[in-house]
């Protein structure tokens, strides 16, 4: 239920981010999210594109990439493993988290809002 | 064009939290926030944790609810400052609705601020308010499964009270696997076995709780 604030804020840094290049509308979204978050994909693309209406980002389409859980085991080295556990399920030394919980902006498609055109009519 | 970005969704958030952290640092308040499905007993906690600091400490509350103020009614009852958080829909709290609480308050004189979190066993997780811990609270009644549906909860709190213990004769509820499932999300995890209505594990917990404040205190 909380994906409408995500999508909230996703759109604040899309004005943001459009704004300081100029550009007129962003088309695509890249986003990581990780598997340990607790959004639903189909909730914020939902939540997105009620919220994105009017917006700078309006009918753009999101792109999500699903970022798996690793950890560092102390035994184990580096491993990717199934399920939300912090401990490794080899061994059962407990682990670093190294990736899982993002909740990120990865890159925008633009498209130009007619700044930086001069020299080209 | 495409174009890198890279920012985090919620940093305006995790901006404001950060800020509502300095603001309760610079007056030594230990902030805790209380999460915890529907039902599962934060409001009984709260009274119970309640009578047991009273004289020990000066505790201020604030209270998140999509609606009502009827936790607020029943919380000011204790005789502590109370503030009710309408969130008008949204499912948890976030820092910048703390933050609007800020001028309700008199934080001269409360040194432990306890938030009652909306009644939500997901959202609240994903959002800092300006907290020393979290807490959660969850009830033999919810299951044993839940630390594997509902991770991230369980993965941010620093301590679990697991509530309505009178109640396991009376549930399939398997506390050894609970255990295990609870730990192997997050090995730190602290978990408390309490009763708010026997008052069963209480001291326990209000043990931890005055440890962790005291800490805050200096």
């Amino acid at each position: 239920m909380h994906e409408l604030s995500i999508a909230q804020s996703l759109l604040e840094i899309l004005e943001q981010e459009a704004k300081a290049r100029g550009a007129a509308k962003v088309t695509r979204v890249k986003l990581r999210i990780g598997a340990l978050s607790g959004v639903v994909r189909e909730a914020l693309e939902f939540a997105f594109e009620v919220a994105s209406g009017g917006t700078v980002a309006e009918g753009a389409s999101l792109e999500i990439e699903e970022v798996p859980v690793r950890i560092r085991c102390p035994r184990c080295g580096v491993l990717e493993q199934e399920g939300p556990f912090l401990v490794c399920l080899r061994c059962g030394e407990v682990g670093v988290l190294l990736s899982g919980r993002e909740l990120e902006i990865d890159s925008m498609e633009i498209e130009d809002g007619g700044q930086g055109r001069q020299g080209h009519p | 064009m495409e174009v890198k970005v890279v920012r985090d969704i919620l940093e305006a958030n995790e901006v404001i939290a950060r800020q509502n952290r300095d603001f309760f640092a610079e007056r030594g308040i230990y902030v805790l926030n209380l999460m915890g499905s529907p039902g599962t007993g934060k409001t009984s906690l709260l009274e119970r944790t309640l009578e047991r600091l009273k004289g020990h400490w000066r505790v201020g509350v604030i209270e998140g609810d999509i609606a009502t103020s009827q936790d607020a009614e029943r919380i000011a009852r204790y005789g502590v400052p109370t503030v009710q958080i309408n969130t008008g829909g949204a499912c948890h709290l976030d820092g910048n609705m703390v933050r609007g609480a800020f001028g309700e308050l008199d934080f001269d004189q409360i040194d432990l601020l306890i938030v009652e979190n909306v009644g939500n066993l997901v959202c609240p997780a994903e959002f800092r308010i300006g907290e020393d811990d979290k807490v959660m609270i969850l009830s033999v009644t919810e299951g044993e499964d839940k630390p594997l549906k509902y991770p991230l909860m369980f993965q941010v709190s620093s301590a679990l009270l697991l509530n309505k213990i009178d109640l396991l004769p009376y549930v399939d509820f398997d506390l050894e696997r609970f255990r295990s499932y609870a730990l192997k999300v997050n090995p730190r995890l602290q978990i408390m076995e309490i009763s708010c209505k026997t008052g069963e594990g209480l001291e326990r917990w209000i043990e931890w709780l005055e440890e962790r404040a005291s800490g805050k205190r200096g």
